[in-house]
């Protein structure tokens, strides 16, 4: 056996360039979308950029359609958000305090709307809004937000329920607090880092979304829906690749965020989006 | 000490006589737990994909343009009878798998560094590093391709600084995978797709290389088998479930996009397209309807196959 | 022990259907107050279900629980004077110590210096002083245990329920704990009920335990009466070793057909050639093999017909059996009065 063989497994050279070359390729198109957000070119996408200004900064802040947009994007995420966490919790609860018919349907139920291509929940609700004649509004899009949210909440505040004893419902009845009291001081601080991460979470995923949003946007432009607006018909490349570093940053800091609350414990689930 | 002390003073108040309502009674607090988010679900989403489902059975009058809201398979025939579809769903079925393919070659060697050497701390940077793309920014890391990709972007600028250019002008030369710009190829689509849906291949093999327990690798160089023996033979068909969990992701999220290929590639569509283009454009929705039928379809053929390789195990 | 003559827990004809699944089949017992009353029994005996049943987790498909003179049928636990120590433990991970034993009276509205005062009382007696403000994920399994107890006694119930609280603790561990229980309970003076599955821990705690097997109780009494009189064949096996001697060896042993058991330690080995005493039933039996156990030895004897009867003995005091080789033929004698028959 080698000498170095004690020291424990370690990795070849191929096999390290292999998984640096792999997470470079996931990071640096962002680096590269910051960069640009700082261009003093505005015509096109040359590289080197020619010039370094925050003045863009500044233009994009000014522009009443971005305002609007962003302000519209945070609304939809935050109300969205919201009706995820009730409803997902309260799946989650169900699903963990008993086993009933049909339990295995209900989780399927509640994934379907992230595992079937995005198209076909957006498609699908778009023609539904059709047939119920119903206007394209603020809940239009709150309500195609919420459904594909469920899933995050559900998924986060399981595992966490699923890692609490029900020994500690019982023991605080045993001990005289009836249900609202057990929930309030046993249940919800057992289950408030994993209700915050997947509400984060879910907060980021829908500030992002784009395919079910279009379809049920209608006249109204959140900010994804503006930014493809820019991508298929560029008209100002400055503005798009500041709006391009808010969304990063407005979506990057809910999900950091997540992981260190639920860090010791593996809840976040990552797998399924 | 009477014998009434055995049971505390009961409150009478409501919330009080509502919760002993409730803990006496588990499947009325089970029906009220599950009734909203069935609702919304059921009512709403399936509610939703059953109508749709049900437009693929009905049919636009060639006259009106209306829809007939008459059972038909007219919508199916023609749909199934034009050669241009079928090009449609065999070019984005061409696609999904070698996206898939890449996307397995580029992840594992990232999962089994993050499994088997990276530290803790190491560990926990390239976990975060995996998750903030799969969660976040998805229009945002499209866009970042345009920049990377464009005749004047980085991509041309290196290959020139390298005196490569040739080298990419005879890529693009290539009949079907190349084209004007990179961003305007199917080369381009391609590496769009790998780079969006890498983060859900990745962590599906993590997870199933995690499962691999530390003794049977020990066990395996214990019974005299090299370290490249013992990943051929032992880690290498332990990860497989993970890989094909991940390329449930892969492959159904490739079929369903409609916004990569609008944005970088060519102007043939791809299946997400022909949805769209059917809904919006031609507001023909029985078409489209009957068109979303196939990724469905394709899904479900590749989850029968999937389930038997153990991939649900993995997820 | 019967103080009022109103039992503090009455089980009157209960069963609990879970399915098809008979846990608790008909079980009727009464325990007095301020007994020490233990439920033993192998798991999925129903002695846990029982346990539920009069905490109130679970409602009797059939029959009656009484608390204190009271059906306690749809009242829920917490509207029950009854506390739990749970199997395991159950603190409340996002409480201190403190809080954790706090817990009842917070609930039930206790000004917090009073609860604090109260609190730290109960952990003086659990010998717990000065951890007040731990979290229990800094304790050791001994000292949640205690936690454990502390929080369930704060509230005085009027019975206290203890669900295996010893079975995550090593043996040494275990013994001191039964000691101070069994003394903490002498202390206040309430009602302990008490699930087991370790027949050693009920037989030296308890004033009486009942034997469960598949859902029903298959014997009641004191440790001594379950231990010299098992009434069936599992109560024998599972209460102690035994011997449990049938066929054609029953009829020299008992002198009439049927199933009888012998504790080991009942048993006399001496040589053939000792004068045979009367009133004394003996079978002969060649030495097969002898296994040390620090205080005692087992010895097996293979007694003629093919039967192999364990005999537990000091070897070293007492017994006139000079020659321990296996093979050497000896003599079994045992007190008519410890020949127990028992129900097949």
């Amino acid at each position: 056996m080698r000498s170095d063989a004690r020291r424990g497994p370690r990795a070849g050279i191929a096999l390290k360039t292999a998984a640096l070359g792999g997470m470079l390729f996931l990071h640096i198109p962002l680096l590269i979308i910051v960069l640009y957000a700082f261009s003093s070119e505005a015509r096109s996408f040359t590289f080197p950029i020619p010039g370094f200004t925050t003045k863009w900064f500044a233009v994009a802040f000014e522009r009443q359609d971005v305002r609007d947009a962003l302000g519209l994007s945070l609304r939809v995420a935050a109300t969205a958000t919201a009706v995820a966490l009730v409803l997902g919790t309260l799946a989650s609860a169900a699903v963990w305090k008993s086993r009933f018919f049909g339990r295995d349907a209900i989780s399927l139920l509640i994934v379907l709307p992230i595992a079937l291509p995005g198209i076909i929940t957006g498609i699908a609700l778009r023609s539904a809004i059709a047939i119920t004649e119903i206007p394209f509004s603020f809940w239009t899009l709150v309500i195609g937000h919420a459904t594909f949210c469920i899933v995050v909440v559900y998924n986060n505040v399981l595992a966490r329920f699923r890692r609490t004893s029900g020994a500690l419902i019982e023991a605080s009845m045993d001990l005289g607090a009836n249900g609202l009291q057990t929930l309030r001081y046993v249940i919800l601080p057992n289950i408030a880092t994993a209700l915050l991460a997947g509400g984060m979470l879910a907060f980021a995923l829908s500030f992002d979304e784009v395919i079910v949003t279009t379809f049920t946007a209608g006249q109204q432009s959140t900010l994804p829906i503006w930014m493809l607006s820019q991508l298929l018909r560029p008209r100002d490349r400055p503005v798009t690749n500041v709006v391009a570093v808010f969304v990063i940053a407005v979506t990057f800091i809910p999900i950091i965020a997540a992981f260190y609350l639920t860090r010791d414990t593996h809840d976040v689930s990552g797998s399924q989006k | 000490m009477t014998s009434s002390a055995a049971m505390l003073p009961r409150e009478s108040g409501f919330l009080q006589r509502l919760s002993s309502g409730l803990y006496l009674r588990p499947r009325l607090l089970l029906f009220l737990l599950l009734a909203p988010p069935l609702l919304w679900l059921g009512v709403i989403y399936l509610g939703s994909l059953f109508a749709l489902l049900a437009q693929s059975f009905f049919a636009v009058d060639e006259f009106s343009g209306m829809v007939v809201k008459e059972f038909t398979l007219a919508t199916y025939r023609d749909f199934l009878t034009n050669p241009a579809n079928w090009d449609i769903i065999l070019r984005t079925v061409v696609m999904a798998a070698a996206v898939t393919l890449a996307c397995a070659v580029i992840a594992f060697p990232i999962a089994y560094y993050m499994v088997r050497f990276a530290g803790m701390r190491l560990k926990a940077a390239m976990y975060l590093g995996v998750m903030l793309p799969l969660w976040s920014s998805y229009l945002v890391r499209v866009y970042s391709w345009k920049l990377i990709l464009a005749k004047e972007g980085i991509i041309s600028w290196f290959a020139n600084q390298l005196h490569l250019g040739w080298a990419l002008d005879a890529w693009l030369s290539l009949p079907v995978i190349g084209g004007p710009s990179l961003s305007t190829s199917y080369t381009g689509t391609f590496v769009v797709f790998v780079y969006i849906w890498l983060p859900f291949m990745i962590l599906p093999v993590v997870a199933a290389l995690e499962r691999v327990p530390n003794s049977v690798i020990e066990a395996s160089g214990d019974l005299g088998a090299r370290p490249r023996q013992t990943f051929r033979q032992v880690i290498l068909p332990l990860a497989i479930p993970g890989v094909v969990a991940g390329s449930i992701f892969t492959f159904s999220l490739t079929l369903g996009d409609y916004i990569i290929p609008g944005i970088i590639g060519q102007s043939t569509p791809f299946l997400g397209q022909a949805v769209f283009a059917q809904q919006g454009i031609a507001g023909n929705i029985p078409l489209a309807a009957a068109f979303t039928v196939v990724p469905v379809v394709l899904m479900g053929i590749y989850l029968a196959l999937a389930k038997r390789l153990g991939a649900f195990d993995a997820l | 022990m019967v103080a009022n003559g109103v039992p503090a827990v009455r089980f009157e004809d209960v069963s609990r259907l879970f399915g098809d699944v008979r846990a608790v089949d008909r079980v009727s017992f009464d325990v007095a107050d301020g007994e020490f009353f233990s439920m033993l029994g192998p798991s999925g005996s129903g002695k846990t279900t029982c346990l539920r049943l009069i905490a109130g987790f679970e409602q009797p498909s059939s029959g009656h629980v009484q608390v204190h003179g009271i059906n306690v049928e749809g009242v829920p636990p917490y509207e029950r004077d009854v506390n739990t120590v749970f199997q395991d433990y159950a603190l409340f991970p996002h409480m201190s110590v403190g809080e954790n034993v706090e817990y009842g009276l917070m609930i039930r509205k206790v000004p917090k210096p009073e609860r604090k005062k109260r609190a730290e009382e109960m952990l003086d007696l659990v010998k717990l002083s000065g951890l007040y403000a731990r979290k229990p994920s800094q304790l050791s399994g001994g000292q949640r245990q205690r936690v454990a107890l502390a929080r369930a006694l704060i509230n005085h119930p009027r019975v206290l329920l203890l669900d295996e609280p010893l079975g995550a603790l090593d043996l040494k561990l275990r013994e001191s704990m039964q000691a101070e229980l069994k003394s903490i309970q002498r202390q206040i003076g309430i009602t302990f009920v008490y699930v087991t599955h370790d027949q050693g821990e009920a037989l030296a705690m308890s004033d009486r335990l009942a034997v469960f097997n598949h859902g029903r109780i298959e014997q009641i009494g004191s440790p001594a009466e379950v231990y010299d009189h098992p009434k069936s064949v599992f109560v024998a096996g599972f209460v102690g070793q035994t011997n449990l001697i049938e066929r054609e060896l029953a009829l020299r042993f008992g002198g009439t057909a049927g199933t009888y058991a012998i504790r080991p330690e009942r048993i006399r080995i001496e040589p053939l050639t000792a004068p045979l005493s009367p009133g004394l039933a003996a079978v002969e039996g060649r030495i097969g093999g002898i296994t040390y156990l620090g205080s005692t030895s087992r010895v097996l004897v293979a007694v003629d017909g093919g039967e192999i009867v364990v005999v537990e003995t000091n070897l070293e005091g007492g017994t006139a059996m000079p020659d321990r080789q296996p093979g050497t033929p000896v003599r079994l004698v045992v007190d008519r009065k410890h020949i127990q028959s028992v129900a097949a």
